[in-house]
């Protein structure tokens, strides 16, 4: 019996040390990962204080205004696009909604308030971000890999100052220019299909808009847009910047994976920080 | 004593666990050409990148004319980096800017020169590395030749007094190669910037440096002049340097300095202090106006041409040669007196104006797409000597014994 008793006694003691022995496992993992996401956020927020402060430089100006042409004015017809359509979309799904209540008259508030607060800074971050975002990144990365930022270095020409900088200061411009573009041709949008295709009267989807669209909504929006070019930026440039530091791969594939990891982080923390900021912007 | 221009003392790099440069010591010294030697994955590149400061030891001290670097001011640092350039081993050319905007880049990024001179200051590198009609071109539409010229350039528009060349033959032909190092070589003249090299183009390399560091299992084993490397006895000159000759001597037909000497002393040993053997030299006249003309890649055609026509016709008889200048053979007949050399050189006089000479010309038409013409000569001189002479004596008097064995002249047009 005294036998048994030990033995079960071993045998719970031996299971109760392998449990914690895969706590302790778990904890470890979760607490290194942890680390690692502080430590990277610490190193992208110190790379972007520096790249601003690099771009307060007027050498700087030729630069930036060329990467507001990359980023910005070539991302325009893409913008104009998504915008329209989303707009259209938006004015038809919401006009059926509204007829139900007999509501259609503000067709013009739902429509414009949507996109001027929400999809227009969200939507064009997010298409930006897939295609000048990666492009950011791939560029960036092929730089690091055939050298050419070390070659810079060589030249005494900071790389900061000359790849980053007028990168993070154009998209900090382009983004929330696209986002009023966004909004206007979003809302033409909704006004073609509610006006044009429903019947809609005209006065009245115009008059909503002017009634319940306040200058905050719109300064909101472009706060939004102006947090989210910092992110995408930053995200872009710094997976881009330090992709010979990838421990997944070397080489080409690192750049691939790397443009990957840039486009699905900038689009989260675009989702993510749009919740806070909305909701700081609500208080 | 000369305070060395540059200095590692006991510097030691680690990536992770790995070493892989341990407690090295080396001088470099100022005007010079040094060539760091050794197998790939020794520590060349990285070794070359802790001079221009884009790694840091891990222990040890960089010396920059005695004053530790570690220790210098951002202002001084800046100072001794605005005198260096570097030209990496794969090119680093910017993709997205034509030739001339990535020559350009250096002078426009770093200094408040007027457009005017910067585009003067471009123009003339772009003219002296012979890449006029590739200026607007984009480095993806060059050849690889002319990517490494690119890179040249824009490693000399800012005048630096000491250019780093990480590995400036790779990738290319034996001929090409031969070209860049004559380059090189006649640019380092030109401008008397000090030329740290990293290169396997053994015995090629030995033409144009003034001191060898040889870099074996992490550590410098050799610093001393190429002579003297002839000299030196380690696993390194069996595994790195006989097998790199050896190519070399299947390529042109000629050996290395290094094994010249060697086989000199064993062929002397078993002779009698009364036998005699003869040297024939062989120069080629107007090598200088090819190299302007027709370029380094020609030059070299015919050098490497030359090489292996005196290789078919002294080789069959115990003949051994090997390249004594850039414009120079030297060929040794161990066991042929004065007159048995002169026959032979006469049969090979008439075999070249025959018809070598016009080989020769041919092979380095190819070369170049120009359609110009250069005159050029090639002597010949035979002397005697005993194996108690010194060679040197031998070669300076076969020098003095040369004449004109054949010339490419150009039809004169009326």
């Amino acid at each position: 019996m005294a036998f048994a008793e030990n033995n079960w006694n071993h045998t719970r003691g031996k299971q109760e040390s392998s449990l914690a022995a895969l706590m302790e496992r778990l904890f470890a993992h979760l607490g290194t990962k942890v680390i690692e996401w502080i430590h990277v956020l610490g190193a992208a927020t110190i790379f972007l204080f520096v790249a601003l402060l690099r771009s307060l430089h007027p050498k700087q100006l030729p630069k930036v205004v060329q990467q507001i042409y990359y980023i910005g004015a070539r991302s325009t017809t893409i913008i104009l696009l998504v915008s329209l359509f989303t707009g259209m979309v938006l004015g038809l799904q919401s006009y059926h909604a509204l007829v139900q209540f007999g509501a259609q008259g503000a067709l013009g508030t739902l429509v414009s308030l949507s996109l001027i607060r929400e999809l227009g800074p969200v939507l064009t971050a997010i298409m930006i971000t897939a295609r000048a975002g990666s492009a950011i990144t791939a560029e960036i990365g092929i730089q690091r890999i055939t050298e050419q930022v070390d070659a810079l270095k060589t030249m005494r020409i900071d790389p900061f100052s000359y790849i980053i900088s007028p990168r993070i200061t154009a998209s900090i411009i382009s983004f929330p220019l696209l986002t009023a573009a966004f909004d206007i041709i979003g809302i033409i949008g909704g006004y073609i299909t509610g006006v044009i295709l429903m019947g809609l009267n005209a006065g009245t989807y115009l008059h909503s808009i002017q009634s319940y669209v306040d200058i905050k909504d719109i300064t909101d929006g472009f706060a939004k847009s102006i947090v989210f070019a910092v992110i995408v930026a930053t995200v872009c440039c710094y997976q881009g910047y330090y992709v010979h530091r990838r421990k997944d791969s070397k080489g080409a594939k690192a750049v691939g994976l790397a443009t990957t990891s840039a486009v699905v982080i900038s689009c989260v923390l675009i989702l993510v920080s749009d919740y806070v900021v909305t909701s700081l912007l609500l208080i | 004593m000369t305070t060395p221009l540059i200095e590692f003392k006991n510097v030691t790099k680690r990536f992770g666990t790995q070493t892989v440069l341990d407690k090295v010591n080396l001088q470099i010294y100022e005007g010079q050409v040094t060539t760091i030697i050794g197998l790939s994955g020794s520590g060349k590149s990285v070794l070359l990148k802790h001079i221009i400061g884009l790694l840091k030891p891990d222990e040890g001290t960089i010396l920059f004319r005695g004053q530790p670097v570690n220790e210098m001011k951002k202002a001084e640092m800046n100072e001794l980096m605005s005198q260096m350039s570097y030209m990496f081993q794969s090119n680093a050319l910017f993709g997205s800017m034509t030739v001339y905007d990535n020559i350009a880049l250096p002078l426009l990024e770093k200094t408040k020169l007027h457009k005017s001179e910067i585009h003067k200051r471009v123009m003339a590198r772009i003219e002296q590395t012979e890449l006029t009609e590739a200026a607007h071109k984009f480095p993806s539409e060059l050849s690889g030749g002319m990517q490494k010229r690119a890179a040249l350039a824009r490693a000399l528009v800012t005048d630096p007094k000491v250019v780093l060349f990480d590995e400036p033959t790779t990738g290319q032909d034996p001929v090409r190669k031969n070209a860049i190092l004559s380059m090189i070589a006649q640019y380092q003249r030109k401008f008397n910037f000090t030329a740290i090299m990293v290169s396997h183009e053994i015995p090629d390399v030995y033409f144009i440096s003034n001191s060898i560091l040889a870099l074996y299992d992490k550590e410098v084993v050799f610093q001393g002049t190429p002579e003297e490397l002839g000299d030196f006895e380690h696993p390194f000159t069996d595994e790195v340097i006989r097998s790199l000759e050896s190519l070399q001597r299947e390529l042109t037909g000629l050996y290395s300095q290094r094994q010249f000497k060697m086989l000199n002393r064993t062929q002397f040993q078993r002779r009698k202090s009364d036998e005699s053997y003869c040297v024939a030299v062989f120069t080629l006249s107007g090598l200088d106006a090819i190299k302007s003309m027709l370029g380094y890649d020609a030059a070299q055609v015919i050098i490497h041409s030359m090489g292996l026509y005196v290789d078919k016709h002294f080789g069959s008889i115990g003949g051994f040669s090997t390249r004594r200048n850039h414009d120079e053979i030297v060929t040794v007949l161990p066991y042929s007196d004065l007159q048995e050399a002169e026959s032979i050189l006469k049969q090979f006089i008439a075999d070249f104006q025959e018809k070598g000479i016009r080989d020769i010309w041919e092979e380095a038409q190819k070369k170049t797409r120009l359609e110009k013409c250069v005159d050029f000569a090639i002597l010949a001189g035979v002397a005697e000597g005993q194996p108690i002479e010194e060679i040197d004596a031998v070669i300076n008097s076969a020098r003095g014994q040369q004449k004109e064995i054949g010339r490419m002249q150009c039809a004169v047009k009326e």
